[in-house]
């Protein structure tokens, strides 16, 4: 793999003679990353000399050479805003087509034509970077960290992932932790690592509920303990949505202010990031106050922004009843009901906001679990795992496999092999067969998710078994056999029994999918999937028919003049109209009534053109473009 | 080995849920390969595939469903794979009139009804089951099954049902 030659083994010193290497946990976060340490079953956060232990998952690679990571790397965010890069995990194993845009632009730049059917890659600095590597910068810092405040090298690790990670992302993040000179002891899956680190076993039998919603990803687990036994139940999650998200809304919502009052921006990456930043910072003040404000500076022009929490808990609203629904079907996965919990553990920065809080506690009718740091738990339950696979312990994690595997059968069938919520390490096998006289070859095709149709979950792996000696249709047997390991990492193995023809290989997986497949993908349950999905699509034409509304609403107080009050009046109503179809619940009125309004609003467009104005492109032209990006 | 030899318990249609977890996280204990971390890559992989037998037999017989169907095949009954049509007019008969019974029913409440007393079944069919296989009635066994193959379909279905209904509700 070239990956692994970036780092020769040499560089990593050795430890002292006699000295038991030390292991750390690590929370590799998509905005925070907390690096860990436990003795004898203490664990504590590694700070640096400031006493911080929260490093901002950034990376910045100046003009001037070198790597930065976390304060350091975002403060260089406004001077070299395309030298720096924030929340890379969003794009751990995924392709072009699942990345979000603000304004219509891109908080990256994608390097041309990757991502199609691998892992999307950045442009930075010039030099194209993957994921892998660049969250092995964060990686190494979080080492050196380690290193430094226990005067020792740090060479092996527990890393956390989403329990929603599916096969290529958390292959990704083991890739990166290589990279980084790093031995993984194992995978821990964030929300598990969490119940550890209350350490809910002692004294605490039951059913208990992890509820993490961080920067870029919701989990929602359910574990029972009981002394020593951390079984997880179920688990659900969305692995493209949290605190990021509403940093964009908020970050939509300046922007389009500013064009409604007439400052012609030019929106590029670099503007994007800027409104990310300030957005982040208003959504934290948010929590612990009613209304906040904040200054964005782009191309040398201020502009003044206020946001009350009322305002802001009605955009992210949608988002909160996407994440209670996914709470609800993993309790039904488990047989459970909300009343069977004993208490629910709240971990991530998001679950700050007091909406959050609220809404949680409602659910689940009992008081939320909070008296750890949720941006340090995360790091502390892996320090406790690291210590207990190298120095031995009593605890035992029982982890799932987050969503089902299978493979492709006649007709683009998925045949289920290892179903979610399947207790790892596991070792499934089916037997198939050939569908001809004299077949030689079968095609097998590995994918991971909840549909029916191969087309709608994610292909993971294709390979061939060939050299299958000529039978009648029917006859041969063919044994294929998936085994997920304890880190959730699948390898699938195929074998023709009758004369033992084996073929086996690393699932290696392809990442071409489009941002409609990932959001297919990542519901549940097969029966709930086609609701889910309306949901999802609806959340996101209410968003884009917002968006539209602000940008109108921005072109007719500057321009409004160019309209004669007959089209302004049918525009009016058109607007009206579209207001009211946001309010209900029927996507396909929601999306009709923005495409006559945009079709109305064209010559009222066109004439803000003609007259010259360069920044009516930023008005409704931007929303149809972002529409196609979106597509 | 077949699942209940793997996990020291007597092969039985019955079984005490808290005694089957008993012996599974005792014998996971031993072999989880957490706790071969750092050791021999042979120790590993022996580690891991003990615990992934575990963890399939744990899963085949911690479902009173599953564990009858499995129970049923060691005692020689060949069941038809999933997802063949019903050959058994009784159970085609009820199996389209609940259909149609969930079909019209609107609320989340006569839903729940649907679903409950789909479970009910279930329960009063597994109970049966006992003196079904002591009897060593291989065609009723099997018939017996077939119908709580459908009727935990059944409750699937309507349990996702009612979780829509909630949800718009909601």
């Amino acid at each position: 793999m070239s990956l692994l030659e970036i780092h020769e083994p040499g560089e990593t010193p050795l430890p002292h003679a006699g000295e038991a290497p030390l292991a750390v946990g690590i929370d590799l976060g998509t905005t925070n990353s907390v690096v860990a340490i436990a003795r004898d079953g203490v664990p504590a956060a590694l700070h640096d000399e400031t006493g911080k232990s929260l490093v901002p998952s950034v990376v910045a690679y100046p003009a001037a050479g070198g790597v930065l990571v976390g304060d350091d790397a975002r403060t260089l965010t406004a001077a070299e805003p395309r030298n720096v890069v924030a929340s890379i995990k969003r794009l751990m194993g995924r392709g072009a087509a699942d990345l979000h845009t603000v304004g219509g632009v891109l908080p990256y730049e994608i390097e041309p034509g990757s991502g199609q059917t691998d892992m999307v890659k950045l442009r930075i600095g010039g030099k194209p970077r993957s994921p892998v590597e660049i969250s092995a910068e964060i990686l190494k810092a979080l080492r050196a960290r380690a290193e430094s405040a226990l005067e020792k090298p740090v060479e092996r690790a527990v890393i956390t992932v989403p329990a929603y990670f599916d096969d290529a992302a958390r292959t990704a993040t083991r890739d990166a932790a290589r990279v980084a000179g790093l031995e993984v002891l194992r995978l821990v899956n964030e929300p598990t690592a969490a119940a550890l680190a209350y350490g809910l076993d002692k004294g605490s039998e039951g059913l208990y509920a992890v509820y993490d919603l961080g920067g870029g990803t919701f989990d929602f687990s359910l574990l029972r303990l009981e002394k020593g036994v951390f079984q997880v139940l179920a688990t659900g999650g969305d692995t493209a949505l949290g605190g990021d998200d509403f940093d964009r809304l908020i970050a939509e919502r300046m922007l389009a202010d500013r064009k409604r009052d007439g400052l012609a921006d030019q929106v590029d990456e670099g503007a994007v990031k800027s409104a990310l930043a300030l957005a982040r910072q208003m959504k934290e003040q948010l929590s612990d106050r009613d209304k906040t404000s904040g200054r964005l500076e782009l191309s040398g022009t201020p502009s003044f922004h206020t946001l009350a929490r009322d305002e802001f808990e009605a955009m992210i609203e949608p988002f909160i009843a996407r994440t209670l629904d996914i709470a609800r079907n993993v309790l039904v996965d488990a047989g459970m009901g909300a009343g069977d919990v004993q208490g629910v553990v709240l971990v991530g920065g998001s679950t700050r906001l007091p909406l959050v809080r609220a809404q949680v506690a409602a659910m689940i009718g009992k008081p939320a679990l909070t008296d750890i740091d949720p941006d340090e738990v995360v790091a502390l339950g892996a320090a406790l795992q690291a210590e207990a696979l190298t120095g031995g312990s009593d605890t035992l994690l029982l982890d799932v496999t987050p969503l089902s595997l299978g493979l492709e059968t006649m007709g683009g069938i998925v045949e289920k092999i290892v179903p979610r919520n399947t207790p790892i390490p596991v070792q499934l096998a089916q037997e198939f067969t050939t569908y001809q006289d004299g077949q030689n070859a079968m095609a097998i095709q590995v994918v991971q998710g909840e549909r029916e149709m191969v087309a709608d979950c994610r292909s993971l792996a294709r390979f061939e078994l060939s050299g299958i000696p000529p039978m009648v249709a029917g006859a041969a047997r063919i044994r294929v056999t998936f085994a997920v390991d304890a880190d959730g990492l699948l390898t699938v193995s195929a074998e023709e029994r009758t004369t033992g023809v084996a073929q086996r290989i690393e699932v290696k997986p392809s990442y071409g999918l489009s941002h409609d497949d990932m959001a297919d993908m990542l519901y549940d349950s097969l029966d709930n999937a086609e609701a889910d999905v309306n949901l999802r699509l609806l959340t996101e034409a209410r968003v884009e028919a917002n968006r539209t509304l602000l940008a109108l609403d921005a072109a007719l107080a500057k321009d409004g003049a160019l309209l004669e009050p007959a089209e302004r009046a049918e525009l009016d109503g058109a607007r009206e109209r579209l207001q009211q179809t946001v309010a209900a619940d029927s996507r396909d009125e929601i999306n009709a009534a923005a495409e006559a309004l945009e079709t109305l609003s064209k010559p009222f467009a066109e004439r803000r053109m003609d007259r010259g104005i360069r920044e009516a492109l930023s008005g409704l032209s931007v929303s149809e473009l972002e529409s196609r990006v979106g597509e | 080995m077949d699942h209940f030899a793997r996990l020291g318990l007597p092969a039985a249609l019955d079984l005490e849920p808290a005694a089957l977890d008993r012996v599974y996280f005792a014998l996971q204990r031993q072999w989880h390969p957490d706790r071969f971390v750092g050791r021999p890559p042979e120790e590993r992989s022996k580690a891991s595939s003990e615990a992934a037998a575990l963890n399939d037999a744990y899963r085949t017989l911690k479902d009173p469903l599953s564990r009858a169907f499995y129970f049923a095949n060691l005692k020689g009954i060949e069941m038809p794979t999933d997802g063949k049509t019903i050959d058994d007019p009784d159970l085609l008969m009820e199996a389209m009139e609940a259909r149609e019974a969930l079909h019209d029913a609107e609320t989340a409440q006569a839903v729940e009804a649907l679903a409950a007393q789909a479970r009910q079944d279930i329960q009063c069919a597994l109970g049966s089951l006992g003196s079904l296989f002591l009897a060593n009635d291989g065609a009723v066994i099997r018939k017996t099954l077939l119908r709580l193959r459908y009727l935990d379909k059944f409750a699937e279905e309507a349990r996702a049902r009612h979780t829509n209904l909630e949800r718009v509700k909601a």
